[in-house]
């Protein structure tokens, strides 16, 4: 039988209709395969069970200083702000892009002027809402940390050179385009706190 | 030696031995004109092997492992039997690639080799150039320092800026929520066997276009138009092998000095080719001072930082970036010019592009500094940074010269190309 002949007998129907559902079907087998593929390189277990709350104390850390912590790998800022610190945050909101917080980057409880639960205490992600470099401290207002005569106190990003007032409020005209986050956390008691989790238990 | 014919004949019979030397040397005709800019793409497939067997050797003492990689790149560093030249050799070989493949790059816009017909073939170049993008971008990562963390957080995280998918998608790459062991492991993945893999393809698919094609000249005109009668060989173009062969040898000794000459006196090249940070282990809760790419991104990294965030979102800033490198693939549609090569260009052409080398070296230079390297303009500026200012200019510029490209080599005053290669 040469070729001519074959081609004759065939449906071509019958031949269209199978290569069509045999690549289909193929198709979504090679997309099927592709979902254990790219979920394979979500965040493991392991690193979601690391994202778990972290219990500080701040007893120690005395007016107009800072420490940091570590929450799920990211440096958690908790600094204890003077009066004269939080006296001049309302001086800023001719500064800032975003004087009343009015961006999703607190909790709803830390949504006012200090953007904390207590003014005194300001708990931030140390994360540069640009791209991801953690400012340095240049919490002295005035020249001391070499930020300039008429720098109010705050953060600077050096990878950047985006720049926060005191409650991690950014600048107009810096590329970060958002003020700093405010992680959930809440008082356990006057001088613990959970951060990761609000009062609610979340 | 008959023995020898016999051999040859048996392969030949099984697999196109002696047909692939004549298409690919020995009967691949070049023209006889080429200079000292043809040097470079050869080059940069001896760099490509030399990354590959270093590379190679690399992975037999290196440990993807976060609490592990940085004293294994110090244990190649010190303990292992010239573990120091090859991991020097792999790092300035990095550096070098890039500088051999740019003047490739610059190579192909000074006498047009993107235009008509070998715009696939500047496209799997473009694909390459991307790909060793990725490549060093992964392979920075490995050594585990300071530079290393925060600039693979800084990337990652131009991701994030990607509206609406932009958190998930840096989070499925990084596999953690900051840059982490899990990011370390599958960036090993893909500097040793995912990209490499996809580069040679693209290497293979290059060579293939130009021999398909033929390789363009610095006269810009094709060698293919004026054959000899009888032989149909091109009447401007001479076998590969033996003579460019021979040529591109004294190219390889050349840059060999020049390559041998950095590896042994300067392989940091103060701070352009590692960076100093980088010799400080990976800290996820402390910024170094002042983050900057390795030089060779730092033309796109400038424009990035040109662009100020709009609609709270530093989007813009990213896509310009992102532009900035892709925009390359679309100069084979940009230039409308009469001619191909800069010999017969007008005086606009080549203004523009000597302005467009300026401009790619100024924003480089300034992706390697701080923003306020130059201090700020005075208040009637609004104190706004020297150096951001003139950054933005120079992304400007930056742009129109493709933005622009269609006219401005529409109206330049060509001059006639010759019918045959000049000498």
């Amino acid at each position: 039988m040469d070729w001519n002949m074959a081609q004759s007998n065939v449906s071509r129907g019958k031949r269209r209709f199978l290569i069509a559902a045999s690549s289909v079907m193929g198709g979504v087998a090679g997309a099927a395969v592709a979902v254990p593929f790219v979920m394979s390189m979500t965040p493991s277990a392991r690193a979601r069970a690391a994202g778990a709350p972290v219990e500080v104390d701040i007893s120690k850390v005395e007016p107009g200083m800072m420490i940091t912590v570590e929450w799920r790998g990211k440096p958690v800022w908790i600094v204890h702000r003077t009066p004269e610190m939080l006296a001049s945050l309302p001086k800023m909101d001719g500064e800032v892009a975003d004087p009343k917080s009015k961006v999703k980057q607190q909790p709803d409880y830390a949504k006012n002027e200090n953007r904390s639960i207590k003014p005194e205490y300001l708990v931030l992600v140390g994360i540069c809402t640009h791209l991801g470099c953690s400012p340095s401290q240049k919490l002295a207002a005035g020249d001391a940390d070499g930020m300039g005569s008429n720098w109010p106190g705050g953060f600077f990003c050096p990878c950047h050179g985006s720049k926060f007032d005191l409650a991690g409020r950014v600048f107009k005209g810096v590329p970060a385009p958002i003020n700093l986050e405010v992680p959930p956390y809440a008082y356990l008691s006057d001088t613990r706190l959970i951060i990761g989790a609000d009062s609610k238990g979340a | 030696m008959g023995k020898l014919k016999a051999l040859l004949g048996w392969i030949d019979d099984r697999f196109p031995l002696t047909a692939n030397w004549k298409a690919h040397l020995s009967e691949y005709y070049a023209p006889k004109n080429f200079n000292f800019w043809y040097f470079f793409g050869s080059l940069a497939l001896l760099v490509l092997v030399m990354q590959i067997v270093t590379g190679i050797l690399l992975t037999m003492h290196y440990k993807p492992d976060a609490t592990q990689a940085f004293a294994s790149v110090e244990y190649i560093m010190r303990d292992v039997p010239w573990g120091w030249l090859i991991r020097y050799m792999h790092s300035t070989g990095a550096s070098m690639f890039f500088i051999v493949v740019y003047l490739h790059m610059f190579r192909g816009l000074l006498y047009g080799s993107y235009r008509k017909p070998r715009e696939l073939l500047w496209l799997f170049g473009m694909l390459i150039y991307l790909c060793l993008m990725a490549e060093a971008f992964f392979g920075y990562l490995l050594p585990w320092g300071q530079m290393s963390y925060w600039g693979a957080q800084v990337i990652v995280n131009l991701f994030g800026a990607v509206p609406f998918v932009g958190p998930d998608l840096s989070l499925w790459i990084r596999g953690d929520y900051v840059v982490s062991d899990a990011t370390l492991n599958r960036f090993f993945a893909f500097h040793v066997i995912a990209v490499p893999l996809v580069l040679l393809g693209l290497v293979a698919a290059h060579l293939l276009a130009l021999h398909e094609v033929g390789s363009n000249n610095p006269d810009g005109i094709e060698i293919k138009k004026k054959k000899d009668p009888k032989t149909g060989i091109p009447l401007d173009g001479i076998p590969f092998f033996p003579y460019y062969v021979i040529k591109d040898i004294v190219g390889v000794v050349v840059f060999l000095m020049v390559f041998s000459a950095i590896l042994f006196f300067a392989p940091e090249m103060g701070g352009y080719f590692l960076e100093h940070n980088n010799f400080i282990p990976a800290d996820p809760l402390k910024t170094p001072p002042h983050i900057a790419p390795v030089w060779y991104f730092t033309p796109f990294y400038s424009i990035l930082r040109a662009v100020p965030p709009m609609f709270d979102s530093q989007f813009p800033g990213v896509v310009a970036m992102g532009v900035s490198v892709m925009i390359f693939f679309l100069l084979p549609w940009l230039d409308r010019g009469a001619v191909k090569s800069i010999r017969y260009r007008g005086t606009i052409y080549k203004s523009a592009l000597a302005i467009f080398v300026v401009a790619f070296l100024v924003l480089g230079y300034l992706g390697t500094e701080p923003t306020n390297v130059w201090g700020q303009f005075g208040p009637w500026l609004g104190n706004a940074e020297r150096a951001t200012v003139v950054a933005r200019v120079f992304t400007i510029i930056y742009f129109l010269f493709f933005l622009l490209m269609p006219w401005y080599t529409k109206i330049d005053k060509t001059r006639p190309e010759p019918e045959r290669v000049t000498s």
